[in-house]
C-alpha cells in the first residue's frame, strides 16, 4: 500500500512538471534594463570591474551581463539582429566581421579602452635568454621554422643545444591574431602547446628551463616569482622589457597593442543605460584599467574616444596612429 | 584430460588458488589506488578553498575582488538549469525507453533508431551546444536562457537515460510479464503496474549518471551563450507576501508570466564560474575556484544521495 501511494504521488508530480514545462509561455521581458556585453577574455577583467561598480552606483536600476566567448565569438553574437550591445575585443574588428555586421544592419562605434603588452616569458630557471631581436622571435615562431628550428642553438649558437618547448594562446584568441599579424607577420608554427587558459601557459613555461611562451602583461605581472620576461628589440633597436612605463612611452613596440570595446550604435541611442554604461566606462577607465594590471591610455585618448562615442562616429577607424 | 596423480592435483589446485587470491589482491589494490587519488584530489581542493567558505561566499555575486567574490548567481543558475533538464529529460527518456523496449515493432526503423540512440550517447558535448545554438537559440528564438540551457543538457543526457531505461526493462524477468498477461492485463498495465515499477531503481541509476554528467558541463552552455559575469538572479516565481502564488483577476487566475519568467532569464552555472576563476591572472581567485569546485562536488553528491534515497524507497516492498 505504501508503495502504491508513493508511486501515485511521484508519477503525479512528474506529469504535472511535464505539463508545466510544455505549457510555458515564451518571451517574457525583464523589467530592469540590461546591458549585454560579450567577447574577449582579455578585456573581461576590465569590463567586469566597470560593470560591478556601475551597477553599484545605479543601485539596481540597471543590470550588466558579461560573457566570455572570445573576440571572434563575441563578434558573432554582436553582428546579428538583436545581438549583444557591446563586444569586448582584444584586436580590431576584421573585415569579414565588419561585413557581417553590415549585413545584419549593425552599426558599431570602435572604442579603444586600454593597452595590453604581449609579454614573451621564460622560466626564471632559464639562464641563457636575456633578450631577443624581432628576427629571432620571428625565426622562433614562424611556420617555416617548424622543421629546422628545434634546438635553442639553432637560433643563437651561444644558447644550449636543447629542445625548444613553446607555449602560446590558441588560434581563436585575439592575442594569437595580434602576435601573428602584427608582430611576427608570418603564419605561426603549429607544433607548440596552445591553451585558451593563460594560466596553463604560465604553468607550462615555469615548469621547464627550456620553455618559452607569450601572453598578456597581467599574467606576467602576477607570476613574476616563477617567470622572467624577455626583452625584445623594438623598432629603434633598443631591447625593452614589458611594463606599464615602456608601453606608455611607446618604446615597447611592436608587442604592445590596444584592446577595444565595440558599441552597437543603435542600442546606445535606444537604450539610455547602454550609453550611460559606455560613458561611465570611459570616465573611469584609467582607475579600472590600472586596478586589473593593464595599461591605461593617455587621458587625451579617453577624451577623444568619448567625443567619438558622443558624436556617434561608426566604423573601424583608428582613433589615432597606432590605436 | 589425462589422469592426474593426487600430488599433481594438489599442486594444480594450489596454483589455481594462488591465482585466485592474486586477482583479489590486484582488484583491491586497483580500487584502493583509484579511491586514494580521488580522495587526495578532493581534499586538496577542499583545503585550498577552505579560506573562502562562509555564508557570504554563497550569498555574494562575482566580483573583481577575490575575497568579495561569491557564487550566488552560479549555484542558483546550476540548480535551475538542472531542474529544467530533469523535467525534460526524465519523462521523455523513460517514455522513449519504454516505447523502444516494449512497444516498437522489430523492423529496420527501430534498429535504425537504436543504433542512433546508442551512438548519440558518445557524441562530444560541444556538438550538442552547436545543435542547441542553431535550434533553440536561433530557430526557436529562446535566447541564451535557462530554458535553452536546460533543454540542451536534456538532449545531452537523453541517450543515457534511454539506454539505461531499456536495459532496466530488459532485466525484469519474463515470467512477471507473462503472469500479468495471463490475468488479462493489457500491455500498458503490464508495463506500468509491473515492469516499470520493478525496474525503476535501475532507471534511477541511469538518471543519476546522466545528471552527474550534465551538472559539470561547460562547453555546450558557453556555446549557447551562458554568461560569465552576472550579478542578479532570475525573477522569483513566487511573491514574498501571502498568498505567495502570483494571482491575477482574470482566468486562469494565475500569473503564468511571473511563474515562468525565470526560464527566460540569463544565467551562469558553477563550472563556468570555476573555469573563469581558474583562468584569471590574480592567483587569489584560484582559491575561489577551489572553493566553488568543492561546492560543485557537494551539489553532485547531494543530488546523487537524493536519487539513491528515492531508489531505496522504490525498491522497498518489491519482492519477486
Amino acid at each position: 500500500m505504501k508503495l502504491q501511494s508513493n508511486w501515485r504521488s511521484s508519477s503525479a508530480i512528474a506529469t504535472l512538471a511535464t505539463v508545466l514545462a510544455v505549457a510555458t509561455p515564451v518571451a517574457v521581458k525583464a523589467q530592469v534594463p540590461t546591458v549585454r556585453v560579450d567577447g574577449s577574455s582579455t578585456v573581461f577583467p576590465i569590463t567586469q570591474a566597470v560593470a560591478e561598480e556601475f551597477q553599484a552606483e545605479q543601485r539596481g536600476n540597471v543590470r550588466v551581463t558579461v560573457g566570455v566567448s572570445g573576440t571572434g565569438g563575441g563578434f558573432q553574437k554582436f553582428c546579428i539582429e538583436d545581438g549583444t550591445h557591446i563586444s569586448n575585443a582584444s584586436r580590431p574588428i576584421k573585415d569579414s566581421e565588419a561585413e557581417a555586421c553590415e549585413a545584419a544592419g549593425v552599426e558599431f562605434i570602435e572604442i579603444p579602452v586600454a593597452y595590453d603588452a604581449i609579454s614573451v616569458v621564460v622560466s626564471d630557471e632559464n639562464d641563457f635568454i636575456e633578450s631577443m631581436t624581432l628576427e629571432q622571435l620571428t625565426m622562433l615562431w614562424s611556420v617555416e621554422s617548424q622543421d629546422d628550428v628545434t634546438l635553442w642553438s639553432d637560433i643563437d649558437p651561444d644558447w644550449p643545444a636543447e629542445e625548444i618547448e613553446l607555449y602560446g594562446p590558441g588560434a581563436d584568441s585575439g592575442t594569437f591574431d595580434y602576435f601573428v599579424e602584427d608582430v611576427i607577420e608570418v603564419d605561426s608554427r603549429t607544433d607548440y602547446t596552445p591553451s585558451e587558459d593563460d594560466n596553463v601557459i604560465v604553468r607550462g613555461v615555469s615548469g621547464s628551463e627550456f620553455a618559452l611562451g607569450y601572453f598578456g602583461l597581467t599574467y606576467y605581472l602576477n607570476n613574476q616569482d616563477e617567470l622572467r620576461a624577455v626583452a625584445v628589440q623594438n623598432e629603434d633597436g633598443d631591447f625593452v622589457y614589458p611594463s606599464a612605463d615602456s608601453v606608455n612611452d611607446g618604446s615597447y613596440n611592436p608587442l604592445s597593442r590596444p584592446i577595444y570595446i565595440y558599441v552597437n550604435k543603435q542600442a546606445a541611442e535606444d537604450i539610455p543605460e547602454v550609453a550611460a554604461f559606455v560613458e561611465y566606462y570611459l570616465e573611469n577607465a584609467d582607475d579600472f584599467v590600472s586596478a586589473v594590471d593593464y595599461v591605461p591610455l593617455p587621458s587625451e585618448d579617453y577624451e577623444a574616444a568619448m567625443n567619438r562615442f558622443e558624436s556617434g562616429e561608426t566604423g573601424a577607424i583608428r582613433l589615432r596612429e597606432g590605436l | 584430460m589425462s589422469e592426474l596423480s593426487p600430488a599433481a592435483l594438489l599442486s594444480n589446485l594450489k596454483t589455481r588458488r594462488v591465482v585466485n587470491r592474486g586477482f583479489a589482491v590486484l582488484g583491491i589494490l586497483a580500487i584502493a589506488i583509484a579511491t586514494l587519488i580521488l580522495l587526495v584530489l578532493l581534499s586538496q581542493m577542499l583545503i585550498r578553498g577552505l579560506p573562502r567558505f562562509s555564508g557570504d561566499f554563497f550569498l555574494s555575486f562575482p566580483s573583481r575582488f577575490p575575497e568579495k567574490a561569491g557564487i550566488l548567481s552560479a549555484w542558483v543558475g546550476t540548480i535551475l538549469v538542472m531542474l529544467v533538464t530533469v523535467t525534460a529529460a526524465v519523462p521523455l527518456g523513460i517514455a522513449s525507453g519504454i516505447y523502444l523496449e516494449e512497444y516498437a515493432p522489430k523492423n529496420w526503423l527501430s534498429d535504425f533508431i537504436e543504433v542512433n540512440v546508442t551512438n548519440l550517447a558518445g557524441v562530444p558535448s560541444i556538438i550538442y551546444g552547436l545543435l542547441a545554438l542553431g535550434l533553440f537559440v536561433y530557430n526557436l528564438g529562446m535566447g541564451d536562457s535557462i530554458l535553452t540551457a536546460g533543454l540542451t543538457l536534456a538532449l545531452l543526457i537523453l541517450p543515457i537515460v534511454v539506454v539505461t531505461t531499456r536495459e532496466a526493462l530488459r532485466a525484469v524477468p519474463t515470467n512477471i510479464r507473462e503472469a500479468a498477461y495471463a490475468t488479462g492485463a493489457t500491455k500498458w498495465q503490464v508495463t506500468w503496474d509491473h515492469v516499470l515499477r520493478y525496474s525503476l531503481s535501475s532507471i534511477m541509476t541511469g538518471v543519476i549518471i546522466g545528471l552527474s554528467r550534465a551538472i559539470g558541463e561547460t562547453a555546450p552552455l558557453i556555446t549557447i551563450g551562458a554568461l560569465t559575469y552576472i550579478a542578479f538572479l532570475p525573477e522569483p516565481p513566487l511573491n514574498p507576501d501571502f498568498p505567495f502564488v502570483p494571482l491575477t483577476a482574470r482566468f486562469p487566475f494565475l500569473n503564468f508570466q511571473q511563474l515562468f519568467a525565470w526560464l527566460h532569464a540569463p544565467f551562469t552555472v558553477m563550472p563556468i564560474q570555476v573555469f573563469n576563476w581558474v583562468s584569471l591572472p590574480d592567483k587569489d581567485f584560484h582559491i575561489n575556484a577551489a572553493a566553488a569546485g568543492s561546492v560543485l562536488i557537494g551539489m553532485t553528491l547531494t543530488m546523487n544521495a537524493f536519487a539513491i534515497y528515492l531508489r531505496h524507497r522504490f525498491r522497498k516492498g518489491i519482492k519477486w
